[in-house]
């Protein structure tokens, strides 16, 4: 492991709790519906992140708990079996409907697993109901997608047949992308969790070689071991560096020689690399600072370092699962300061201080950050965009050089007007 | 329990924000989780403000609820007093910490702080944004002047007189995330100093607590959004005799009459009266013969209290529109809006529910919508053009011209709003003439871009098929041949219409005879 610098912090945090999660993984599974048990500020909290993303009738909502509700326990259950029957009758198509719990009802202690273990007997072939926390007094943003995943694990079959699972949730075209790559190497049985439809969950066990796209799902990287599945330890596919090492870890675990990997990549490697020479020319030397949000950042970190040049003033993360990202930090260079967990006014004591080219933020800090001069990226739009995989590096370097470049253009002067 | 997919107002720690983010020198101690601090992203994205709103959130985790989450409130309230040196200090908390019981507010007022402390207690599970904001602003009031209370006599609204100075006045209500604020305040600060009249304060949106403190140096209140300062308008008014107005000055009359009721109750006399007809274009431009064509424009109304109620007016009595459809979330003006409704002989939709507003709008079968940006969505769906006259706010919402909706330009910026989402008159005319023409496209309506046709194309699409409805009313083909002769904007309601009095009169097939059958019925 190289010499990275770890640190905590605690204090006031300025991050999206994983209720914040429903908002892709609901685009991922068009058949699921995501019930949140919570208050007005959770609804509030989901359409504001998702923002312009207003749908006839989206597929999440919000049972607000009520006065009457908090009275007396027994009340609530009664009353979340009407909404649920409500929905059902309105929303016939939905084959899987998740009971998110959120910050009160994991206070009043709203027993979601025995509601949903009800519902799935009143409910026996028509839906399934699966519960899990989003909630910010556990979660942060990208965790509320752990819980989900882990949720449904105990909803997967056995099986003993060789596969590679893919887990997290990609684009559709980047995972398009990778299976048809994994397939010319000789990978044929490729199945992805979340998969695009909730009724059709993977079968695993113990040939499984599990393959995650996603640096935030610790809990269901666990309960996946523990099905028996076999985890292949890799740094994440962001980047031409991170992506080529991804691959060549899974071929090794399909006893595929480096050599195919490479001769099948290299055309696309040299691609990416003269894709990204542009972004490289206008993020080299730049100092970065990123603050934590999606528990992405030490991937991006070490690509925007390693692959676009730029200097590492600060890693932020909400939570670090060393285990997990050692492959990571072992491409990290030395003396990064990575700091987990948050105390917002420190940290941005520290963002001015160090006087950065690039902060990586979220949407609450951007505007004025930038409103002091210092040039901003919204880390909401990493989980947003298909960034992943090589075919994409160049883009996601764009995510970083399009609001330097920005700046160049507002603050130059080439036109002359008389 | 209520099953909400969407809601038009946040919870009412949001409105307390509103409040604080509208103000200078406060700061809000906020007892909440983590995720709550994406209300912050309203002031920096929606509005686009260039500062963080002024709220520390505690942030407690799980883990931290076995042992002592009120020191941790403590611990926030010293770091955000000593880093930010507030003037006043507002504590509460959000649904979650409402649960816990900390009692955030007299932890803070136990830590002998000199500075004025505004506790909260904002009920996450029963009230809403706009409740917040009131309750905060009537609270900060309250306690800021609660000294001055005993000691003052009632306020002479003609004292100004003696004072041998120009009356002033209070503009009470403007607020972050409220709907065109920023202008509106300029508008009418601009008409009241014509009218020889000054401004003491504007608050919250601008004033700092020393601004609350000389509230009562003003002579009245202006109360130019109920939802926010009706309750504090009422506060001032007990306790130190501050008469406030009631006129929301949105459009020419209103603007006039709140001109008048300002005049007397300053007693102030209004000499300029015959002018005031003309500060703006909305009058000349209604009346212009290219207005001929908003005759009777049916228009379905959803939006805030305030608003809707302004639109309705300004719709019937300025524009000359129908109004079939008037609502609002507002649950605390509901009374009035029914009362608007009931004058106007539609009945009011209260309701928090944008689904029930969709429906309403579907069966009123307007052709201009005038709602919030939820409203827009839907009427987009429908192919009916709309207009946004109302929060929630949108990125939007906040252009960057000066677009006020109160007052002589406020009315400017509605007739336009309003009226170019409507095909313009002779434009209107044109198509009419020249429906028959091959080169003239069905259902091409630009200013509606691809979105309006639906209805259109399920008719043409369906030609082959007899179109039998829910009632089983069958359309012939002579009567399918009639109604795609009627212009696509009026399509809709001549179907729904001629289907309505074909139920009504028991006819099973619908010809070319029955829709002109209908159309004279309905005439």
């Amino acid at each position: 492991m190289s010499k990275v610098e770890f640190n905590k912090e605690t204090g006031p945090r300025e991050v999206f709790c994983g209720l914040t999660s429903i908002v892709w993984l609901h685009r991922r599974m068009p058949d699921a519906f995501f019930l949140v048990v919570g208050s007005r500020t959770c609804a509030h909290l989901i359409q504001s992140a998702a923002g312009v993303m207003i749908f006839a009738e989206p597929r999440f909502g919000t049972a607000i708990l009520e006065e009457k509700d908090l009275a007396g326990l027994a009340d609530a259950h009664e009353e979340l079996d009407r909404v649920v029957n409500d929905l059902i009758a309105r929303r016939p198509e939905i084959k899987t409907l998740f009971l998110v719990g959120s910050c009160p009802s994991e206070v009043i202690k709203l027993d979601l697993a025995t509601v949903a273990e009800k519902l799935n007997k009143r409910f026996l072939g028509q839906v399934r109901f699966v519960n899990y926390s989003g909630s910010g007094i556990e979660t942060t943003f990208t965790q509320g997608e752990d819980g989900a995943l882990k949720a449904l694990i105990p909803l997967m079959e056995s099986s003993n047949e060789e596969k590679l699972l893919l887990v997290g949730t990609l684009a559709n075209n980047v995972e398009d992308r990778f299976k048809k790559i994994f397939r010319n190497l000789g990978i044929s049985n490729i199945e992805s969790f979340p998969p695009r439809q909730s009724t059709e969950l993977p079968k695993i066990g113990k040939n499984t070689k599990v393959l995650l796209t996603q640096p935030y799902l610790s809990d269901t990287v666990r309960d996946l071991k523990h099905q028996g599945c076999e985890i292949i330890s890799a740094p994440f596919p962001l980047g031409i560096e991170g992506s080529t090492k991804w691959f060549l870890a899974a071929a090794k675990a399909f006893k595929i020689s480096e050599l195919k990997v490479h001769e099948i990549i290299s055309p696309l490697i040299n691609r990416a690399k003269l894709a990204l020479d542009s972004h490289k020319e206008i993020l080299k030397g730049k100092r970065l600072f990123l603050l934590p949000e999606s528990q992405l950042e030490i991937s991006l970190a070490r690509f925007l370092h390693n692959e676009c040049e730029m200097d590492l003033i600060e890693v932020g993360t909400p939570y670090l699962n060393k285990d997990l990202m050692k492959e990571e930090i072992n491409l990290l260079p030395d003396n990064t300061k990575i700091v987990e967990g948050q105390h917002v006014e420190k940290q941005l004591d520290r963002v001015r201080k160090s006087n950065p080219d690039l902060v990586v933020c979220g949407m609450g800090l951007a505007n004025p950050l930038e409103a002091e001069g210092i040039s901003t990226k919204w880390s909401i739009e990493m989980v947003f965009s298909p960034i992943h995989g090589i075919d994409q590096a160049a883009d996601l370097a764009g995510l970083f050089s399009k609001p330097l470049k920005r700046n160049q253009i507002l603050t130059s002067k080439t036109l002359v007007t008389h | 329990m209520e099953l909400t997919l969407w809601t038009y107002e946040g919870p009412p720690h949001v409105g307390a924000m509103r409040i604080a983010s509208s103000m200078k020198d406060i700061h809000y101690v906020l007892h909440a989780p983590q995720g709550d601090t994406y209300a912050d992203l309203l002031f920096t994205m929606i509005e686009r403000r260039g500062q963080r709103p002024p709220v520390t959130y505690t942030t407690f985790q799980a883990r931290d609820l076995g042992g002592d989450t009120a020191e941790l409130v403590k611990k926030n309230i010293k770091e955000a007093v000593e880093r930010f040196k507030p003037k006043t200090l507002l504590v509460g908390e959000s649904c979650t910490a409402e649960l816990i019981q900390d009692q955030p507010g007299a932890l803070a007022k136990g830590m002998g702080f000199d500075m004025p402390i505004v506790n909260l207690e904002l009920p996450a599970y029963s009230k809403k944004e706009n409740w917040g904001a009131s309750e905060t602003f009537y609270q900060l009031t309250r306690t800021l002047l609660k000294e001055k209370v005993s000691s003052s006599d009632k306020i002479n609204p003609l004292r100004w007189r003696e004072l041998g100075r120009r009356p002033k006045v209070n503009i009470l209500g403007p607020s972050l995330l409220g709907f065109r604020c920023r202008d509106d305040v300029i508008e009418i600060q601009r008409i009241l100093s014509e009218q020889g009249i000054d401004t003491n304060v504007v608050a919250p949106l601008g004033a700092s607590p020393d601004d609350i403190e000389r509230l009562t140096d003003a002579e009245i209140n202006i109360c130019l959004y109920q939802e926010i300062a009706e309750a504090s308008c009422e506060w001032l008014k007990r306790n130190f005799g501050m008469e406030y107005t009631n006129t929301i000055p949105i459009g020419i009359k209103n603007t006039i009459e709140f001109i008048n009721e300002v005049h007397k109750k300053l007693d102030l006399p209004l000499t300029n009266k015959e002018e005031l007809e003309n500060k703006s274009k909305l009058p000349w431009y209604s009346k212009s013969v290219d207005s001929n064509y908003l005759t009777g424009k049916r228009v379905f109304i959803f939006g805030d209290g305030t608003h809707a109620i302004a639109a309705a007016k300004i719709a019937k009595e300025e524009l000359g529109f129908e109004v079939v459809g008037l609502g609002t979330y507002s649950r605390e003006m509901a009374r009035q809006v029914r009362a608007t409704a009931k004058d106007l002989n539609v009945e009011a939709l209260i309701t928090n529910n944008y689904l029930e507003v969709e429906d309403a709008m579907k069966k009123a079968a307007p052709e201009l919508v005038l709602g919030t940006q939820m409203e827009r969505h839907s009427a987009k769906r429908l192919g009916i053009p709309c207009s946004v006259i109302s929060t929630p706010m949108h990125v939007q919402d906040v252009p960057a011209r000066y677009s006020p909706q109160m007052g002589w330009e406020g009315a400017n910026v509605i007739f336009d709003d309003w009226v170019h989402p409507l095909m313009m008159g002779l434009e209107e005319h044109l198509i009419d003439m020249f429906k028959h023409d091959f080169e003239f496209v069905d259902g091409h309506q630009s200013h509606l871009g691809h979105t309006a046709t639906n209805t259109n194309k399920n008719l043409n699409s369906d030609e082959k098929k007899e179109k039998n409805n829910k009632e089983g009313i069958i359309w012939t083909e002579s009567g399918r041949a009639e109604l795609t002769k009627v212009p696509f904007f009026v399509r809709g309601k001549v179907k729904t219409n001629t289907e309505k009095y074909a139920i009504l009169r028991g006819i099973p097939e619908i010809s070319d005879e029955t829709l002109y059958d209908a159309k004279a019925y309905f005439n």
